[in-house]
């Protein structure tokens, strides 16, 4: 084959790329562009194959072949529950496969002086991949709550990063300055930015964590994309730009879900608050409890019921009893619908995928800006392991960490029903006063159990 | 600048592309970078459009895409020599293979579960 046929093919491939993508605006045509995707891919690998002359079969059959079988079973053995793990670990393969890619072009290409751009763009090639790589390890073991990662914080530590990251970069310049070293300095490289990775992510909190995911994922793209400057290769820069881009709208989508910067999240934390955030007990002062019955009771009068998941609801597993719930609800002239936020769980969509898997219609789960206006008119909002997303605080008090942060106004409901096993602090670490206002209502209790036993009372009652 | 001419500006440049590869490697890098661009640009045009509801699958479905860097592992796994090339070549096929059947099957799972009212 020429490479004027192999350019075309990949054209071909960049187009039912870009269609592939296009049909996930919609759920109706999501499964077929998701389709186009992986015919895509397969044309792309088969294209590359017989563009060679001759190669020998053996190390890249016995590779595919290893891929696939680990890509299925991960595939279809994940819980829902788990799917942020899964893609940060998809992730940091991609990464890892973009540095070896990088390090070994670099060792074929040494000898005859490659150009100044080719060298650059390995060593950022190498280096995002990097990141990626540990960055997406470390958010994986965290999601997977791993107990030796957790919260490790110490002194000095965007010294750290900081001097990881120069010393990177360093290295970076070095590739390209010396090239006669190239590959010493392109592992040295790689090492200092795997360590940026791992500490950039280690004290990134769970709440957190749908930004550093779609961040990453972003970064998976832009090492596909760097891996196609070094290989002079217009697919790998089309598709891994696509992904980057892609990514880095899911970033920003989060961060406004939090108002909070980009930088902020990544290099800051929440403060807890100290002596001039509102006290927990004195917040907590009037919070009523109430028992599986009671909800009961308010549901079969109710004509209009929102129910807001959280990551709560994941924990527990009990999405499945929510949508039984909800279907005997909507068998009795029930409306129901779900409130969701946008950052709500651990990566983008988590809770919407989680609904999906119970069975839930979509039509019925609602983004913020829609159901907010139609709280007013709700008889009983259900909140299932959510709890900074519904604090008004972020409204009514300008001195609280997460003031400015857009939430789910419940409070706006006639009755608010929270199911939660305590009063603990969310993420944020305040007090939530949601918790103890006139119209709410406590369920002490693990978030499955809880709905079950409302959906006995229910058809007892 | 709307999204098909967008796609036809992105198949000039290819075009284009071929015609200028001997015409020195300055106008290359740039042609590249060209490509580069637009495509992000395309990237926006379209996920801008996907609904919150769909987010998840994006990730997994995108993520998927970016294992696009197992053509590059092939490239470099058929390159053949020094013999660390092809074993790093193949490491890069497993891990990019994992990540682009991983992927688009988790995708594919997903995105059955999602059903209309009724």
């Amino acid at each position: 084959m020429n490479s004027t046929w192999i350019d075309l093919s990949y054209l071909v491939v960049i187009v039912l790329f870009i269609f592939g993508l296009k049909g996930l605006t919609h759920p109706r045509s999501a499964v077929r562009g998701n389709m186009l995707g992986s015919l895509a891919m397969f044309l792309a690998v088969v294209v590359t194959l017989f563009a060679t002359e001759q190669f020998d079969w053996t190390l890249i059959v016995i590779g595919i072949a290893i891929g696939t079988v680990a890509g299925c079973y991960l595939a279809y053995t994940i819980q829902m529950t788990a799917m942020p793990q899964l893609v940060a670990l998809f992730n940091g393969f991609g990464g890892l496969a973009s540095v070896l890619v990088a390090g070994a072009y670099l060792m074929i290409v040494v000898d005859d002086s490659p150009q100044a751009s080719v060298l650059i763009a390995t060593a950022v090639s190498g280096l995002i991949g990097a990141v990626t790589f540990t960055g997406s390890i470390i958010a994986f073991a965290k999601l997977q709550g791993l107990k030796f990662i957790k919260d490790i914080r110490f002194s000095g530590q965007k010294l750290l990063n900081l001097g990881l990251f120069l010393a990177g970069l360093f290295f970076a310049f070095l590739v390209f300055k010396q090239p006669e070293h190239a590959i010493f300095y392109y592992w040295l490289m790689v090492a200092f930015s795997l360590g940026l990775g791992i500490f950039l992510v280690i004290s990134i909190g769970g709440a957190d964590m749908p930004v550093v995911i779609a961040l990453l994922n972003s970064y998976s793209g832009l090492a596909a994309a760097a891996t196609g400057f070094v290989l002079e290769n217009n697919l790998l820069i089309v598709a891994g730009s696509l992904v980057g881009a892609s990514g880095l709208i899911l970033t920003q989508i989060m961060c406004v879900a939090m108002n909070r910067s980009l930088g902020n999240v990544l290099f800051g934390k929440l403060q807890p608050t100290g002596g001039d955030g509102p006290d927990a007990a004195v917040v907590y002062a009037n919070v009523k409890s109430t028992s599986a019955d009671e909800v009961a009771m308010m549901l079969e009068v109710a004509s209009r019921v929102v129910i807001v998941p959280g990551y709560g609801m994941a924990v527990a597993q009990a999405q499945h009893a929510v949508s039984d719930l909800s279907d005997y609800l909507t068998e009795h002239d029930v409306t129901v619908e779900f409130g969701i936020h946008p950052v709500a769980g651990r990566m983008p969509g988590h809770m919407n995928v989680l609904l999906a898997e119970a069975d839930i219609p979509y039509e019925q789960l609602k983004e913020m800006d829609i159901i907010n206006p139609t709280f007013e008119q709700t008889d009983v909002v259900i909140v299932v392991g959510a709890n900074d997303v519904v604090n008004p605080d972020a409204q009514n008090d300008p001195n609280s960490p997460i003031s400015g942060m857009p939430i789910l106004e419940v409070h706006k409901a006639r009755t608010v029903v929270v199911i939660k096993r305590s009063l603990s602090p969310g993420f944020a670490g305040v007090p939530n006063p949601l918790f103890a206002a006139d119209n709410s209502l406590m369920l002490f209790a693990d978030g499955r159990e809880a709905v079950v036993d409302i959906l006995a009372a229910l058809r007892e009652g | 600048m709307n999204l098909s001419q967008i796609l036809i500006l992105a198949k000039e440049t290819q075009a284009t592309e071929s015609m200028t590869n001997a015409a020195g490697s300055g106008s290359h890098l740039i042609l590249l970078i060209t490509v580069f661009v637009l495509a992000v640009f395309i990237g926006f045009e379209i996920i801008t459009k996907i609904p919150p509801t769909l987010h998840t699958p994006l990730m997994s479905g995108s993520n998927a895409i970016s294992g696009i860097t197992l053509v590059g592992a092939l490239l470099t796994a058929l390159a053949g020599e020094p013999f660390l090339v092809r074993i790093f070549g193949t490491l890069a096929i497993i891990l990019a293979t994992m990540n682009v059947v991983g992927g688009f099957l988790v995708t594919h799972r997903m995105l059955g579960m999602f059903r209309k009212k009724g």
